[in-house]
């Protein structure tokens, strides 16, 4: 699924992520560890094809209609609402029976009472848990995920484990944390970034 | 066609967003007919109708800059524009999307701007909406671009005139030439010319201007 | 990037033969232009200055046209190294750009007895050009080294191309109509040993051109090439 050598990354002289070779199997879920600096989301971008590499190689197999990521940030219109938000990337995202699945996300998440607030008035975990649907809503292939537990409240942090265990196995996985021991247990291949 | 599709969904967000806030065009609106307020005190009596018509046209390429200026705002505060780059969608449709919806708010500012020209300085003649419409094919174009590309500099709101105005002469003189000239004609046709090119030009660079 | 910058940049260059070619033939051409070439019987002196102004702004052209092919190969190849190129290309464009108008400037005022001309339809749009460029400097700095700014400059510079030809034929529907020409100038009559020194000009302000070319694009790479070293000595 993914196949990186020598990958590396630099901004001019600075350089985000040092020479680094990868294979990751269809199916895998890989945890990605390591320190501030390290190059976790540096490499987590170039594999979600936010950022191309500086040298070597890096080849993901699938095409970025069914690739899901999560970043620091929420990637959506704060002055939208959380449901006008999932319907426009519903519709880039050409997903299939669009409400149905924007209305079970919504409330897998349990943001469906709060689908009609921008945004803005979302609280941080909740604002989360609205980036999460995103990733999903179009049932991608593979998942590349930045420290997704960072910003959930204790709720979110359940829900995010109850998904992340329903998808392991059966879709292609890569999350990258602070704290290794939550998903120690879902873990098939880690890579800890020095 | 999905690029098309894209397009008219982005647009709409634009339209929905700026309809919900309501910030940038009532600015616009009243910053255009402040300007030609202050342009009738500035020109002296008895000044003919062609000055007055390159007081318009600085009077629009100033307000489409303030407009400019603000047009990826809603992209940069929640991350939105790599949501965008993430989706499968033609990065091209995001700069068409997002250009269709300046180039309403820009008509909508003419819808006034014009009205006021004519009841401050000089009676509007066809070739001048004409002309004024084909620039602003121009304007929305050239605009968003430069805009997101003064959204990945560090001046941000400094940069965008300085990259636009150069752009935008050869507009303000097709504009103000469809409507003093004998023959509007040629200008018109000028400024398609430019629309074409820059347009293009435009929808081939874009992919470039929002990816690392 | 190493190596094959180390080849390209210190050993075997070709910058101090092109420096003294250069200058060998700015020399050929001053002599030519003050000691050989007739004095024109209208304008005089002042006509000589054509000598110089007329292939600075050539070479000015040909600067930015380099710097937006460049910039092409950058977006195409996606190599790093045309960043650079094209930045200095487009940094000589600029330089003669600014030559273009002083001398433009300095022929108007010998002339005509204006230090500027709306009607000279070569120095309104170089007026034009000299605003778009200098633009670019500031957006370029203005954005943190790295692809992205590589790739917004290259943007910028394919910009600047596509305006040469449009903003000419904008001046001159503008002469028509908005400015209409108030002076009528005749172009020199060239002999043939006009043309021949104009000629030599040419060339010569050509090659001075290439040379502070390779020279900017040898100075930036040797600076690189230390910092690199100097990192890699450090970690």
């Amino acid at each position: 699924m993914i196949s990186a050598r020598a990958l590396e990354k630099r901004y001019g002289r600075k350089r985000a992520l040092r020479p680094l070779d990868l294979d990751v199997a269809s199916g895998s879920f890989l945890v990605v560890t390591g320190a501030n600096g390290s190059g976790k989301t540096t490499l987590l971008r170039l594999l979600a094809g936010l950022a191309a590499p500086s040298r070597g190689t890096l080849e993901v197999a699938v095409d970025r209609g069914r690739l899901g990521y999560l970043g620091h940030e929420a990637l959506v219109y704060r002055e939208l609402t959380a449901l006008e938000n999932l319907d426009l990337y519903g519709r880039l995202y050409r997903v299939p029976e669009r409400r149905e699945r924007i209305g079970m996300l919504l409330e897998r998440f349990g943001l469906w009472e709060a689908r009609g607030e921008r945004a803005s008035a979302l609280s941080r975990g909740m604002l989360q848990r609205l980036a999460l649907c995103r990733a999903l809503l179009h049932d991608p292939d593979l998942l590349v995920l930045d420290e997704p537990f960072t910003a959930l409240d204790v709720q979110g942090a359940a829900l995010l484990d109850h998904q992340l265990a329903e998808l392991r196995g059966t879709r292609t996985v890569v999350v990258s944390t602070h704290e290794p021991e939550r998903v120690q247990r879902l873990a098939s291949a880690r890579l800890a970034l020095t | 066609m999905t690029f098309l599709a894209d397009v008219a969904t982005l647009a709409r967000k634009d339209l929905r967003l700026e309809l919900r806030a309501r910030d940038t065009l009532p600015a616009m609106l009243l910053f255009v007919v402040s300007t030609l307020v202050v342009f009738r005190f500035a020109l002296p009596e008895g000044a003919d109708d062609v000055a007055a018509h390159g007081l318009l046209w600085v009077a629009l390429v100033f307000t489409a800059l303030l407009g400019l200026a603000r047009a990826w705002a809603p992209e940069r505060e929640g991350g939105a524009l790599e949501g965008l780059v993430l989706a499968p969608t033609d990065r091209s449709a995001i700069w068409l999307g997002k250009s269709a919806a300046v180039f309403i708010f820009l008509c909508a500012l003419d819808a006034v701007a014009l009205p006021a020209f004519a009841l401050f300085f000089a009676p509007v003649s066809l070739s001048t909406v004409a002309g004024v419409l084909l620039a602003n094919v121009g304007i929305c174009a050239i605009g968003t671009l430069l805009a997101a590309m003064a959204a990945a500099s560090r001046t941000r709101e400094l940069i965008l005139p300085l990259l636009f105005l150069p752009l935008a002469i050869p507009l303000v003189v097709g504009g103000v030439g469809a409507g003093v000239s004998a023959e509007p004609a040629r200008f018109l046709a000028f400024l398609g010319l430019y629309d074409g090119v820059f347009a293009i030009l435009c929808w081939a660079s874009f992919e470039y201007v929002v990816s690392e | 990037m190493s190596t094959s910058s180390l080849n390209r940049s210190g050993f075997g260059s070709p910058v101090p033969l092109l420096a003294v070619l250069a200058s060998g033939l700015v020399g050929i051409a001053l002599a030519l232009v003050f000691f050989v070439a007739p004095e024109d019987a209208d304008q005089g002196l002042s006509q000589k200055i054509f000598y110089f102004h007329v292939p600075i702004a050539l070479t000015a052209y040909a600067c930015f046209g380099w710097g937006a092919f460049k910039a092409l190969l950058l977006l195409w190849r996606k190599e790093e190294r045309y960043d650079l190129e094209s930045y200095v290309a487009v940094h000589q464009g600029t330089i003669f750009g600014a030559l273009t108008l002083a001398t433009g400037s300095i022929w108007a005022k010998a002339s005509w007895g204006h230090w500027w001309l709306w009607s000279e339809n070569q120095l309104v749009l170089f007026l034009v050009l000299f605003l778009f460029y200098s633009a670019y400097f500031m957006l370029r700095f203005s954005i943190e080294e790295g692809p992205r700014r590589a790739n917004i400059s290259a943007v910028y510079a394919l910009f600047g191309i596509a305006l040469v030809p449009v903003s000419f034929l904008a001046i001159r529907l503008a002469e028509n109509v908005i400015h209409p020409t108030v002076f009528t100038r005749e172009g020199p009559q060239m002999t043939g040993t006009m043309f021949f020194t104009f000629c030599v000009a040419w060339v010569a302000i050509s090659a001075l051109a290439y040379a502070l070319y390779r020279l900017e694009l040898l100075g930036k790479r040797l600076d690189s090439n230390l910092r690199e070293l100097r990192e890699a000595l450090s970690s």
